[in-house]
């Protein structure tokens, strides 16, 4: 079980692996399309290297819910619980 | 009239020059960019060849990590040539809308498509990747040369195995005589440097198994050859309308005068003995470019270091250029890079090309004992080309038999 905290850090982290972006641009309140310029693509690539990192399964039709950093966030805490 | 043609712009990354300067003094010194492979898949495979010519440079060393990640080997390396080529031209005003892409691969993007494979069966579908059908397409280096330069007056991709990177500067040629366009970047790119291909290419006795001694491995034209070397890399060129390089002033490399493709069809691999299908490709691109035999003073040599494909390819350039073809100084750079498969006709064409423009005939190294069934006048040491007028031809060859040539005129 990770905390709110590290599933950020490793979201950041599988981030800037994908898109080169600075870890510490990745925060809660950050819209993935509109603040980090992260197309469908790469929003994919992210969902399906979180899923391996994080050991949770985020179902397709769950991807257009998360908006922000912070969507993402908090679904993964609630599919490790 | 037809709109002449003119080249403007060389790009190159190579198994001997990770650009255009470093490749082409290393082509006029002679050197061996065939090295024993020391990946791990060799001893795990027990792969029957164990060497091969990696580009130089590394992708890497050049490209973003970020931007590497969404290309496959082939189109990195491809889009590293054209961004040379693209920084040569100079070219600073351009209406994108007239600004085509004709570069070609043989195979594509064979690592995307292996280990997207591996992946599947390793960890299923879910870990298959979203942008592995863009980087597996063969199309994708196109694709991702227009979108680098903003080219859209098209993007296409010959393939025609190992002629395709020749195919693509006959295509270039025709987008601008017909109107399409004004400037088109030309190329071809290749990566295949990987067990299955290898496997593949083995099996079917293409590949020298000189293991010992990969340096002198690809030898042209020599009684000891054995087959061809798998090589890597890209070669790009910018084509230009003639009328739209003089209004900026361009400096201009040569006039890419006239290209030609065949069909053999007469074997699936192998090519028709008596040379037909290239002796027609030839002849067409002389016609095309209004050239005579005697215009003609070096060729770039398709000869890949195969027994069998080397004397075809004699054989067609004594039918084409009859006895003059005794005073043709013929290069075989395959001897140096080893063979880049889909990218080889648009590397040679850059060599073809400073050969005309700098008056140097590019080395042909490993040749001991001249095949005496191949009596051509091979260049192995220094050989200025005359001044004056001059014509070079390069020639490419592909599996299903695809011929193509290029004729370049100095200007």
């Amino acid at each position: 079980m990770a905390s709110n905290e590290e599933i950020l850090a490793g979201l950041a982290e599988i981030v800037n692996e994908e898109t080169g972006l600075a870890a510490d641009a990745v925060e809660l309140d950050k819209s993935f399309t509109e603040d980090l310029d992260i197309d469908s693509i790469s929003m994919m690539t992210i969902v399906v290297n979180a899923e391996e990192k994080f050991g949770v399964r985020i179902p397709d039709e769950e991807v257009k819910n998360l908006k922000t950093v912070g969507d993402a966030v908090n679904f993964i805490a609630g599919a490790q619980a | 009239m037809a709109r002449k043609v003119v080249i403007t712009g060389l790009g190159a990354t190579t198994p001997i020059g990770g650009d255009v300067p470093t490749m082409w003094k290393n082509a006029l010194k002679g050197v061996s960019g065939a090295h024993t492979l020391e990946d791990e898949w060799v001893a795990k495979y027990d792969l029957p060849v164990h060497f091969a010519a990696r580009c130089s440079t590394p992708a890497l060393d050049v490209l973003t990590r970020v931007e590497a990640k969404r290309m496959d080997p082939s189109t990195q390396f491809g889009v590293i040539a054209a961004r040379e080529a693209w920084a040569d031209a100079g070219i600073t005003d351009i209406d994108h809308d007239r600004l085509a892409v004709a570069f070609a691969t043989g195979i594509g993007g064979v690592w995307t498509l292996l280990d997207a494979w591996d992946t599947l069966k390793e960890k299923g579908p879910r870990r298959v990747l979203p942008m592995t059908v863009p980087m597996l397409m063969p199309n994708g280096v196109a694709a991702a040369v227009s979108l680098d330069l903003g080219a859209r007056a098209g993007a296409h991709t010959p393939v025609s195995a190992c002629a395709s990177g020749t195919e693509a500067l006959h295509l270039g040629l025709d987008l601008i005589r017909s109107g399409k366009a004004d400037v088109v970047m030309c190329g071809g790119a290749e990566a295949a440097i990987h067990p299955m291909p290898l496997a593949a290419f083995s099996s079917m006795q293409a590949l020298s198994r000189r293991n010992d001694d990969p340096e002198h491995a690809s030898r042209p034209y020599d009684l000891d050859r054995d087959g061809f070397v798998m090589g890597e890399g890209a070669g790009a060129l910018v084509l230009e309308a003639e009328e739209h390089a003089l209004a900026r002033g361009a400096r201009i490399y040569g006039e890419l005068a006239g290209t030609s493709v065949t069909a053999d069809a007469y074997h699936i691999t192998a090519p028709d003995p008596e040379g037909l299908g290239a002796t027609r490709a030839l002849k067409a691109a002389m016609f095309d470019g209004r050239i005579q035999a005697a215009d003609v003073v070096h060729v770039n040599a398709h000869a890949t270091s195969t027994p069998v494909g080397d004397k075809p390819e004699y054989t067609a350039l004594r039918a084409a250029l009859g006895s003059h073809v005794d005073n043709v100084a013929v290069s075989a750079t395959k001897s140096q890079m080893g063979h880049l498969l889909g990218a080889s006709g648009a590397v040679e064409a850059v060599l073809t090309v400073l050969a005309v423009y700098e008056r140097q005939a590019p080395l042909t190294i490993n040749l001991e004992n001249q095949d005496p069934e191949i009596p051509l006048d091979v260049v192995t040491s220094a050989r200025t080309l005359p001044a004056g007028d001059i014509v070079a031809l390069s020639n490419s060859f592909g599996f299903g038999g695809h011929n193509a040539v290029i004729a370049v005129r100095s200007v």
